[in-house]
């Protein structure tokens, strides 16, 4: 009866691809290592733990897979999928394809307090504690700055404020990192600020799971919402929609996932720039589409890189630099080969 | 009256703008509002939308005072058509108009299948149900605008508010624009429109008010306000009123000789 756009058609195959691709990608990643797991005994593994039963595999195998892989994969999984879903959010949000979840400083606040845990030798929960705080205690500033300043484009205010204080953090970064004990704590920090789930155990994903799923929600059901966002702010409103807060819902939640995602894994850059563009041109830009749509690529992207990352080399090689090395060229050739690159 | 300022005073923040303006307009009229560059007609338009507090006088929409409403409840009585508007992402032209139901959508809710069929009426209203797969930022400037005034339309307003609706169209977009307008005022709703030609003004106003400096210098019919004496003093420069027998009303023009100047 309607002519309807057709990316209203091509989304739920598209969707259903690349749910089936995380699916490949998660087997992938947990047959691969050092000890050889069958395909049959992650099943039977997983089914036993979740009953009680036996597994009738072998312990190591068992440890490995239940203790080791399945807690890496799983973590992997929300990184990916909560930095994906926020750099989606703050794409469409600050009207700009080129942002990332660092826009308001999460990133760098995160990335302080992390530094300043690890500067006083703290224990790695105080570590992702400060982390934590740091990102939330960053983006409230900006915030706060973005809120006095009245009269102007809140967008254009709350960006140039994210970059301002981004920079502050900065500058107490490098100063901590030439402060501190070169032996021990430098490598730590270097380590930490490039990112990695090597330390991921299964008490971390208890921690992040309800921060991530407390900011999906809002995002879920404010997907249409979204897409009204995505114009001039005096559009919007004209529009019927109350910007102020559903900027401040949005921005919120998109905080508390970024930060619940890096306190644990450590700064991993790129996903939430590069994941947004890719579902884009698989789905267009309609926000109840891109959501989970950047939300499984970036989820298979993370557990296909941390994968890598675990494999290709006698040590493990940080995620930050590999996640880079790997979107960035990805990124070039799509710009090269599709119309539609920017957008 | 549906839409009444009196003794409006309105700006940004401290800086005022302009002062005394009292306006107001019905259901079937056409409000067109003309003044040079600067003269603060988008601001005043703004106000009248209460995207900008007003600094001073009252506005009300149907006998209450305008910040008695939300948003929401505001954009279901009027609607605004931007200037060119900024499209930072490729939505198709049939999801820009649908985002004109957002206000009779809840804040957590998505279009039903009621919402879509308006968006589709719209589309089919402005003759432009061909582009309704076409992403925004792809299509001609002419093409935006009516994509634009569509989406008003899809809100179900009383009132449209449009700034300079026939500004970068080419010739035969602005009479389509100008024709949709009058249809809008034949169907018994009120539109507001500034413009910077007064012959649009007497193609589609029914009442044309002048604005220098930020106050009203004359409002009434177009033939009593588009007098050659008073666009010369609004404009500085020289201005023809004639009636075209072939069109069916009066044209102005530039006279661009100050010799024939009146």
């Amino acid at each position: 009866m309607q002519q309807q756009p057709k990316a209203q058609h091509a989304g739920p195959i598209a969707i259903g691809a690349l749910a089936g691709l995380l699916v490949a990608v998660i087997l992938v990643a947990i047959l691969t290592g050092k000890y050889p797991v069958m395909p049959g005994d992650i099943f039977a593994v997983v089914v036993a733990k979740l009953s009680g039963g036996e597994s009738g595999v072998a312990p190591t195998i068992e440890t490995v897979i239940w203790n080791v892989r399945l807690p890496r994969v799983c973590a992997g999984i929300l990184v990916g999928a909560s930095l994906a879903a926020a750099g989606a959010v703050y794409q469409g949000l600050f009207r700009n394809p080129l942002v990332s979840p660092d826009i308001l400083g999460v990133s760098a606040g995160a990335s302080f307090g992390a530094v300043v845990g690890i500067f006083l030798s703290l224990s790695v929960l105080a570590i992702q504690g400060l982390a934590f705080a740091g990102g939330l205690a960053a983006v409230a500033i900006v915030y706060a700055i973005g809120s006095i300043v009245r009269e102007r484009d809140p967008i254009l205010v709350l960006v140039l404020a994210g970059v301002a204080i981004g920079a502050l953090l900065g500058a107490c970064v490098s100063l901590l990192k030439v402060l501190a004990d070169p032996y021990n704590q430098l490598p730590a920090i270097t380590f930490w600020l490039l990112g990695s789930l090597a330390s991921i155990n299964r008490a971390d994903l208890g921690s992040i799971l309800p921060a991530v799923l407390v900011a999906l929600l809002p995002m879920v059901l404010l997907r249409w919402r979204m897409n009204l966002m995505t114009l001039d702010d005096e559009e919007a409103r004209a529009l019927g929609v109350e910007t102020r807060w559903i900027r401040i819902v949005i921005v919120a939640a998109a905080t508390l996932m970024t930060a619940a995602a890096v306190s644990t894994s450590g700064i991993i850059g790129w996903i939430g720039l590069l994941v947004p563009h890719v579902a884009r041109m698989f789905v267009g830009p309609d926000f109840s589409r891109l959501l989970p749509t950047s939300m499984l690529i970036g989820a298979a992207y993370m557990v296909g890189v941390d994968t890598l990352a675990r494999s290709i080399a006698a040590i493990e090689v940080p995620l930050g630099i590999l996640a880079a090395a790997i979107g960035a060229p990805f990124f070039l050739y799509l710009l090269l080969t599709t119309r539609r690159g920017w957008q | 009256m549906m839409l009444q300022a009196t003794d409006l005073a309105f700006g940004y923040g401290r800086v005022k703008i302009g002062q005394g303006v009292t306006l107001s307009v019905d259901r079937g009229e056409v409000l067109c509002l003309l003044g040079p560059n600067g003269c603060g007609k988008t601001t005043l338009f703004k106000t009248l939308l209460g995207l900008l507090p007003r600094q001073g006088g009252h506005l009300e929409l149907n006998g209450k005072d305008i910040s008695t409403f939300s948003r929401a409840q505001f954009a279901r009585h009027i609607a605004y058509v931007p200037q060119a508007t900024g499209a930072y992402f490729p939505f198709s032209v049939f999801d820009v108009v649908l985002m004109g139901r957002a206000s009779r959508i809840d804040t957590f809710a998505s279009p039903t299948r009621a919402d879509r069929a308006i968006t589709q009426e719209a589309l089919a209203a402005l003759g432009i149900g061909h582009l309704a797969t076409r992403p925004f930022t792809d299509i001609s400037g002419g093409e935006k605008q009516m994509t634009l005034i569509a989406r008003a339309l899809a809100q179900e307003p009383e009132l449209i508010v449009m700034d300079e609706p026939t500004a970068s169209l080419d010739f035969g977009n602005q009479a389509r624009v100008l024709s949709r307008i009058s249809s809008f005022a034949g169907s018994g709703m009120a539109v507001v429109i500034s413009t910077h030609d007064p012959s649009h003004a007497f193609a589609c106003a029914s009442r044309v008010a002048l604005m220098q400096s930020g106050a009203l210098v004359a409002i009434g019919k177009p033939a009593d306000v588009l007098t050659p004496q008073l666009l010369r003093a609004l404009y500085g420069v020289g201005v023809a009123v004639a009636y075209l027998e072939q069109a069916g009303r009066h044209v102005c023009t530039p006279t661009l000789n100050e010799r024939n100047a009146p």
